[in-house]
């Protein structure tokens, strides 16, 4: 599933990025704030219209991101 | 020549990186610009713990020495010794946050693979031990290669440590750099900050942080905006209550000095330059200094309990909807203080386009220049009555000055997103700080610097036009029986532009006084001021506010249409400029002087048309 449909407060890791769908200073953005493939990830907070933006915590910071650039983050949800 | 060795300070955003200068440093600083880009330079002495005096420089915060903006390149470049202006660094201290050791350790293992003499500063680690962490700042240093010092700054914990440190390095030979330098790719130095992060931090089981908490009332759908704009309503309504008292106090103190100058000079020439151009014109700026600092204590304290980027967040999608990003809403919201750092805080948007777009827009948030006019104007031809609820009339007034700003910036961006800055839209993305209480001798620097920049400006740029404007209105000399104000020179030329204000409503005053409130828009209050003290040689007027001064001079459509050129209007000739310092170029200055101008034209024409239609003069 991608990173816009995991739902709120389920924890889960990241399986891919698709770093060609986004823009070169997106891509440098994510990177810089360490999102990478097998890093653990899980959706906190959305915005206040159409849910947009998500903010997800990503190791221990939390990053707020518009929902076209969560459609290039594959996840897959942690088994309990 | 300043010849103290240079210590460069450098960190993550969000990393505690100006409290710790702000710890190091004390009150003892300055600030500048780097030579031909717009970049500010902070620097401060102290001195190390055997006496050595240095000079620490606060770099801008950024994530990698890739720079995506202006601000990161500056600090690329001083690190690297490639600044121009600026000594190589002679040792360089790296904050990281003791909490986020997985990504601040990233930059962190970039800088020390420069090879130059580095402190760590393992700061927030008071914050790392609430969330259960355990950081071994020995292990660390060991993984590192470099000396690590736990801080904690907005306490000053920690600091002496730091120069200790600082004292050790500095001058000494450089150890040999380590045998497995850095690698250069940001992913596999991530894995790698990762990895020494793992060895050296004992986490506990995740657990819901306290941010966590907060934020799902504060980023709530509904209670979060009904707290945004809580705090907003709140923010301007002690702009206005709160500074009642203090100008209060500046009026009457201005008021005694001219009366004392008055008193103790023989009427003339000097007299009057002093009294009516001098006192008068710096007095009804300075006035101002209340609201100016009561905002800013608000931005401050947002911005440094980590608020402002949750503001951001939830306005990003309406700032969307007109094709710009939630964080033009920080820059924005600053220029209801002053356009000038609202305009220099646009360097933090990575997007070129949303930055241009913000910048040609900020000058139509309500800054405070603005409010002398309005209060003048207001309270001279509103009457102070009640519309029911409690609501005055003179308030509403001035929330719908306020208001059509915000509307009319919201349309020139979606238009200027449509047209001139037409492009891909822009993204937002950002890190949502830990909160932190702020420290209050934090916010009284950044009070202290602002209220200097201001009076600066009051005693450089607005004496010398309130100066200027007295000789213009003074000379040449009147002969018996003619208005001076007429036949003076500021008069000639007023009578020129007359005729293209004429139509929407302005008179002979206004045509004069908006010349040079090109200067700063707080002049017109002053040469409203002065025209209307020149022209009646009464000594009472002196003791008469310009209110009262004005009051029933002029039909109320002519009122409401100078209110609302004021709105529009780029009377401001350091906003202009820090458009061209900000922009680089004379194309988009020249571009918001003109369709400010046209804006407010218009604006001013329509109003008063409107009124006139209405009869309500």
């Amino acid at each position: 599933m991608r990173l816009d449909e995991l739902p709120l407060r389920r924890r889960a890791m990241i399986s891919a990025i698709d770093w060609d769908g986004i823009g070169p200073a997106e891509a440098k953005r994510l990177r810089e704030f360490g999102f990478d493939e097998g890093v653990a990830v899980e959706n906190l907070h959305t915005g206040p219209i159409g849910g947009d933006p998500i903010a997800c915590r990503v190791g221990r910071m939390t990053i707020a991101l518009r929902r076209r650039v969560a459609l290039a983050i594959s996840v897959v949800e942690a088994t309990a | 020549m300043n010849q103290a060795p240079l210590v460069a300070l450098v960190g993550n955003p969000n990393a505690g990186k100006s409290a710790l200068f702000n710890a190091l440093t004390g009150a003892r600083q300055k600030v500048g610009n780097y030579p031909g880009v717009t970049v500010e330079r902070k620097s401060g002495r102290f001195s190390l713990d055997d006496g050595r005096p240095v000079e620490l420089v606060d770099l801008p915060g950024t994530y990698s020495l890739d720079p995506a903006s202006p601000d990161e390149a500056v600090t690329r470049d001083v690190v690297t010794g490639h600044q121009t202006g600026e000594r190589p660094p002679a040792a360089i201290v790296v904050v990281v946050d003791a909490g986020n050791l997985d990504n601040h350790l990233r930059f962190a293992l970039q800088l020390i693979g420069l090879g130059l003499p580095t402190v760590v500063a393992l700061n927030m680690i008071d914050m790392a031990e609430r969330d259960g962490l355990t950081v071994d700042a020995e292990a660390l240093a060991r993984e590192l290669g470099v000396p690590v010092v736990p801080t904690v700054a907005v306490r000053r914990r920690g600091i002496e440590d730091l120069r200790v440190a600082l004292g050790g390095i500095i001058g000494a030979t450089p150890p040999a750099p380590r045998g497995d330098t850095p690698p250069a790719d940001l992913v596999a130095l991530q894995r790698r900050a990762r990895a020494i992060a793992a060895v050296t931090t004992t986490k506990p089981e995740v657990h819901r942080s306290l941010e966590e908490k907060i934020d799902r009332v504060l980023l709530h759908p509904v209670a979060g905006l009904a707290i945004l704009l809580a705090l907003l309503f709140v923010m301007f309504q002690a702009v206005f209550a709160w500074s009642e008292a203090p100008i209060g106090w500046i009026e009457d103190g201005f008021g005694a000095l001219q009366v004392a100058v008055a008193d103790t000079l023989a009427p003339g020439i000097l007299r009057s330059l002093i009294v009516d151009g001098l006192i008068a014109g710096v007095g009804s700026v300075v006035v101002f200094l209340p609201q100016i600092l009561i905002l800013f204590l608000f931005i401050l304290l947002l911005e440094a309990s980590g608020y402002m980027v949750r503001a951001a967040f939830l306005m990003d999608k309406l700032m969307a909807g007109v094709g710009l990003s939630g964080r033009a809403f920080i820059p924005l919201l600053s220029s209801f203080a002053c356009a000038i750092p609202g305009i220099m805080a646009t360097r933090t948007i990575d997007d070129p386009k949303d930055r241009l777009t913000t910048i040609l827009i900020a000058p139509l948030m309500t800054c405070s220049a603005r409010l002398p006019v309005y209060a003048v104007i207001i309270g001279a031809f509103i009457p102070a009555r009640d519309v029911g609820y409690g609501i005055g009339l003179q308030g509403l007034v001035l929330f719908g000055l306020y208001l059509t700003g915000i509307v009319g910036a919201m349309l020139a961006a979606f238009l200027l997103r449509r047209t001139v800055t037409r492009g891909a839209a822009g993204t937002f993305m950002m890190e949502l700080p830990r909160y932190q209480w702020p420290d209050p001798r934090d916010i009284l620097i950044g009070l202290v610097q602002r209220a200097w920049l201001f009076l600066r400006r009051a005693g450089t740029l607005i004496l010398t036009a309130s100066m200027l404007l007295w000789l213009l209105l003074t000379f040449p000399q009147a002969p018996e029986g003619q208005s001076q104000v007429e036949y003076s020179a500021a008069g000639r030329v007023a009578s020129v532009i007359e005729p293209v204000v004429r139509p929407i409503g302005f008179n002979h005053e206004i045509a004069l006084a908006i010349i040079p409130a090109m200067a700063a828009r707080e002049v017109a209050v002053a040469a409203l001021g002065t025209v209307y003290s020149i022209e009646s040689d009464d000594e009472a007027v002196l003791e008469q506010s310009v209110t009262e001064r004005l009051s029933g001079r002029w039909p109320l459509p002519t009122a409401l249409a100078f209110l609302m050129w004021f709105v529009f209007a780029p009377q401001c000739l350091s906003t202009i400029a820090v458009i061209r310092r900000e922009t680089n170029s004379w194309r988009w200055p020249l571009f918001a002087l003109g369709y400010l101008f046209v804006l407010a034209y218009v604006a001013a024409g329509i109003t008063y048309w409107s009124a006139m239609a209405l009869g309500w003069a």
